[in-house]
């Protein structure tokens, strides 16, 4: 039975011929209708006004200019830096937060309302503020970037710690066991996976919120999203698209990294991805 | 002959031991519920007693009060021995830890060497069969082979008394009635006292020396029957006039109670 198991995690993971096409398919063909109706609307629908829509090698051509490639690279690693931090951060906070609060009821029900409230705050309403209230603008992106992606791994975190069953506490109490090891021996090692699920939200969430922090605070090093601004200011609309278009890869890359780093983690013994 | 004498009244010494104890006891939830009520029951040193009874009638809440998962509302418990072994409904197995790992777990728990552990461990994987499975993961294994990684780990505590909470209900009858197989030969072997619960009328009369009929809600003994059977038992007695009269007197009992 575990062979037969063990096959079919292998089809699916590296895909035999059939299996691939199959899986890469559909997107495959979807990207190339949009380029296709990119091209449509942006040669014959737009034509002489197509600044409005550049066709896409006129946007992938910017990054044939030095000065624009080494612009937008720079300002990808600032932002990916504070994405990175402001992740970090978040994480940290996050897991400990719903330790404290899976460890004592009233911490959960005196703080969690706020978890909550934090999420519902509209973070473009208050990023002027924090820039008020911080000036070093590397510290001011990062804040935005935790305020943004907290909430998922505080949920998340504590779903997970709380998802233990009754019967494995109870097999843990009947030998006496302290809170500290059913944290450490049953809690936590029960929270891992839904932990990176809040980890992969939370990251995705982070690289927006690294691209808002760095709208709103122009000071300091420059990042994507200061680009986009310059860019938008300049009707450079062809480096205006080649910056979005590497800002949606990063969040791309960003999800599927987490992912494989979860399935790395936990995917020997959690079956549900 | 004088060493088989001398082996028999030591066994009768050991057997006269109470190991578990119920005087009167009652058992009322905070909701009101009334659990168990006036229950009295012994476990001595070489009986298997087994619980039958409708679900809901309070069994599991016997159990969970013997371990000291719960305290009785009523009434007073005795328990002789600190090494019990607690066999749940479920294999209640880690799933981020393989078999030797799981089986380990309790004596890693009671903070035993490694070394001793190890050995400990790899004793019980064998007594019940699953050797060459240590380093598989829970999911890779049957249900069967769950229940007896479970009964490994309870194992490896040397228990003087075995609670197990309908611990085959879950499993398809072939494999209960092996495990019921193996659970014989481990008792015979390992010479500790079982309180078992469940509500299979046959696996109760099989298993044990002793099988104790109680009532639906609240839950109280309405009769107690001695299975005579030799220890260990032939898996044929189950086809024997014997086996099916005793089994239909347990059922006529359970109904009797239940209405």
């Amino acid at each position: 039975m575990s062979g037969y198991t063990a096959l079919r995690r292998r089809q699916s993971a590296r895909g035999d011929g059939p299996a691939r096409v199959g899986l890469w398919g559909p997107p495959v063909l979807v990207l190339a209708a949009v380029v296709a109706l990119w091209y449509f609307i942006s040669l014959v629908v737009l034509g002489s006004r197509n600044f409005m829509l550049p066709p896409p090698h006129e946007v992938v051509g910017v990054f044939a200019s030095e000065k624009t490639r080494t612009d937008i690279i720079d300002g990808f690693l600032t932002t990916a830096q504070v994405a990175l931090v402001g992740l970090a951060v978040a994480s940290i906070i996050g897991i400990f937060w719903a330790i404290a609060m899976n460890q004592a009821r009233w911490v959960e029900r005196s703080t969690f309302p706020y978890a909550v409230i934090l999420q519902a705050v509209p973070i473009l309403a208050i990023a002027p503020l924090i820039g008020v209230w911080i000036t070093d603008s590397f510290w001011a992106r990062v804040v935005v970037c935790v305020l943004i992606s907290l909430f998922p791994m505080v949920s998340n975190t504590l779903f997970g710690l709380q998802s233990v069953d009754r019967s494995h506490r109870e097999l843990f109490q009947l030998q006496n066991a302290s809170r500290l090891t059913i944290l450490c021996r049953l809690e936590l090692p029960a929270a891992t996976p839904a932990v990176f699920a809040g980890l992969r939200i939370s990251a995705g969430l982070a690289v927006v919120g690294a691209i808002v922090g760095d709208f709103f605070y122009q000071n300091g090093v420059v990042g994507i999203g200061a680009l986009m601004r310059k860019y938008q200011s300049r009707l450079d609309n062809q480096e205006l698209f080649a910056t979005v278009l590497i800002a949606v890869l990063f969040g791309v890359v960003v999800f599927l990294l987490f992912g494989l780093i979860r399935k790395l983690a936990v995917g020997k013994w959690y079956d549900a991805s | 002959m004088t060493i088989t004498a001398v082996t028999d009244s030591t066994a009768e010494s050991a057997e006269a031991k109470t190991l578990l104890d119920f005087h009167d006891v009652a058992m009322t939830f905070p909701d009101g519920t009334v659990a168990l009520s006036g229950v009295d029951l012994t476990v001595n040193r070489g009986e298997f007693v087994t619980v039958v009874g409708p679900s809901g009638c309070g069994k599991s809440t016997l159990l969970r009060i013997a371990s000291g998962l719960e305290n009785a509302s009523h009434g007073t418990v005795d328990l002789d021995t600190n090494r019990i072994g607690y066999v749940f409904q479920d294999a209640t197995l880690l799933p981020w830890r393989t078999v030797q790992s799981n089986v380990e777990l309790l004596a890693e728990l009671h903070g035993t060497p490694k070394v001793d552990r190890r050995a400990k461990a790899a004793e019980a994987i064998e007594l019940v069969g699953l050797r060459g499975f240590e380093k598989h993961l829970p999911k890779a294994l049957s249900g069967g082979m769950r229940m007896r990684t479970s009964l490994a780990r309870s194992l490896t505590l040397d228990p003087e008394i075995f609670l197990f909470d309908e611990p085959f209900g879950a499993l398809d009858e072939i494999t209960r009635e092996r495990l019921n197989d193996e659970l014989i030969r481990l008792f015979v072997a390992k010479q500790f006292a079982g309180l078992f619960i469940t509500h299979s009328v046959s696996e109760a009369v099989y298993l044990s020396t002793k099988v104790i009929v109680m009532s639906g809600r609240p839950g109280t003994i309405v009769d107690t029957f001695e299975v005579p059977f030799e220890m260990p038992r032939d898996p044929e007695i189950r086809f024997t006039g014997e086996f099916a009269e005793l089994v239909g007197e347990v059922s006529h009992a359970l109904r009797e109670g239940h209405s």
